[in-house]
């Protein structure tokens, strides 16, 4: 099957029932083995058993990334080569990404309480994942606001792009003012990672929740494509009565 | 497993994330049926995809 | 050219009659500052320390109010769809609304700021260098803000979505802006680089801003 198979919807769904169950398969063993290495880690020399927040935080930050990522491919799909399937894939993957970066802020707070003694910290970091995360929030609510998905999936398509283009600006700008208002903190969030005891069970966790990612994200296509089916269905009835 | 003195954060940390991702794959999956569900009914209905009816050429 | 300039001339009347709506956005300007006081307290040493965030943040909110006007009344009387379909590029013709927009909605916010900064307590001195920043910011304002407001005009939301959308791609603009004068009044930190990559946001936003409200507007409204 070509490549270009894929834009025809009815072969995509065809395709999708048939890999869906094996990638959940996938992703229930990797997170078994991630799992089993999670409960085997070293407490960290400074932090604790609280390093294991980060196999749960690192990973979300990395999604939250990789999500936006997949939006902008999809949304330079949708507005410049206009891909039939590219407004389903951003569409599909904002609330996934979404999800995962609002994850990655609560375990970020969690870690934080304990290692540095407050639940919310103006880090560089966590601020531009805040600034992300509001970013996200924008663009769903262009997707799942607008009565016409078309037009809605443009609209957010553009957000995407220019959020795309202000994502490192953003990132640099609030490592600036973070610099400017705070002495440099000694207790990073990185900490002791590059030890295997704990890298290992990182990217093991990191692989995991990507596949996660991407099982959902094409059950989620799987569901617009259904979705937008219904709709013409129900237009289609109305133009003929 | 000793968790150490911050057991309660690493707990919630892995709740919060667990009960995420469960609300994420409950999405997924009432969405898909729901969708199929009206699909069938429309399909039972006699609509189709297509503006005019199966007969007319 | 003479297409630019009527385009321009055209927005900047229509801006400064009595429904166009030109000083609403210094009005609320002035009472969005005048109300921090409020909610702060009236310790002149506090106010002194964070007016140019105060200022700041009232030119941000202000500007965020008046955008709104800039496609909607053209959207609404049909005259953007002929904007759309005329021979000046729609990149050139947003590009000369925003300007108009700017001069009319920014230009009397960063007037109006030495009163302003009176009331908050601080010095004359310091009041120069916060507008000379407001002035350099407020382009950057005015162009990713119309980014939003494309927008939002073509799905017919408008108003608080439009505030949702812009208001983070405008957070290194503030971060920078309030840096800027903080530098010239404390000389904590030295003006030049925060003030240099200030006006570079606004450059870069001058020629970003129009392409993408201009794809905004003919992908929303085809």
């Amino acid at each position: 099957m070509a490549v270009i198979d894929l834009a025809n919807p009815t072969r995509f769904l065809t395709l999708v029932n048939r890999v869906l169950p094996w990638l959940v398969a996938a992703t229930i063993l990797a997170f078994a083995f991630g799992l089993v290495r999670v409960v085997h880690a070293p407490d960290d020399y400074q932090q604790g058993a609280t390093v294991k927040i980060m196999f749960l935080h690192v990973p979300a930050a990395w999604l939250g990334m990789m999500g936006w990522g997949l939006m902008t491919l999809a949304a330079l799909g949708t507005l410049v080569w206009r891909h039939p399937l590219a407004d389903v894939a951003g569409k599909a993957a904002a609330p996934i990404g979404a999800a995962f970066t609002f994850i990655c802020l609560v375990t970020g707070s969690l870690w934080g309480r304990p290692t540095w003694g407050t639940y919310w910290v103006w880090d560089a970091r966590l601020t531009s994942v805040l600034v992300l995360f509001l970013l996200y929030l924008g663009v769903l609510a262009l997707y799942w606001t607008a009565e016409d998905p078309g037009r809605g999936s443009r609209a957010a398509a553009i957000l995407t792009l220019v959020g795309a283009i202000n994502i490192p600006i953003i990132k640099f700008s609030v490592e600036w003012w973070n610099t400017l208002h705070q002495p440099a903190s000694i207790l990073r969030m990185g900490g002791s990672a590059i030890d295997p005891s704990i890298l290992i069970p990182l990217l093991v966790m990191t692989g995991a929740f990507t596949l996660l990612f991407f099982t959902l994200h094409l059950a989620a296509m799987r569901n617009e494509i259904l979705r937008r089916r219904v709709r013409t269905m129900r237009l289609a009835e109305a133009a003929r009565a | 497993m000793n968790l150490g003195p911050h057991a309660d954060f690493i707990i919630a940390a892995y709740a919060a994330t667990g009960i995420v991702v469960a609300i994420l794959i409950a999405w997924v999956t009432l969405d898909y049926s729901a969708q199929q569900r009206i699909l069938h009914n429309l399909e039972k209905r006699g609509v189709t995809r297509r503006s005019r009816p199966a007969d007319q050429p | 050219m003479s297409m630019f300039l009527a385009i321009f001339a055209r927005d900047m009347r229509l801006s400064v009659r009595a429904g166009g709506g030109a000083l609403m956005g210094a009005l609320f300007y002035l009472i969005v500052v005048v109300m921090m006081p409020f909610a702060l307290g009236p310790d002149l040493a506090l106010l002194a320390r964070i007016g140019p965030a105060i200022l700041w943040l009232g030119a941000l909110l202000a500007s965020l109010l008046a955008l709104d006007r800039l496609f909607a009344t053209d959207h609404d009387d049909g005259s953007l769809d002929l904007l759309m379909m005329s021979k000046l590029p729609l990149e050139l013709a947003i590009a000369a609304k925003a300007i108009a927009h700017w001069l009319t909605t920014a230009l009397p916010l960063v007037i109006i700021t030495p009163v302003l900064g009176l009331m908050l307590n601080i010095e004359l001195g310091a009041m120069g260098w916060v507008a000379l920043t407001l002035l350099a910011g407020t382009p950057a304002l005015t162009f990713i803000g119309l980014i939003g407001a494309a927008l939002s005009v073509a799905l017919r939301r408008g108003g608080l979505l439009l505030a949702v959308l812009v208001l983070p791609l405008t957070i290194p603009v503030l971060i920078f802006g309030v840096a800027a004068a903080n530098a010239a009044i404390t000389g904590a930190t030295s003006f030049g680089p925060a003030f240099t990559i200030l006006c570079a946001l606004s450059l870069a936003s001058l020629v970003l801003g129009p392409f993408a409200a201009a794809t905004a507007l003919r992908h929303g409204l085809e």
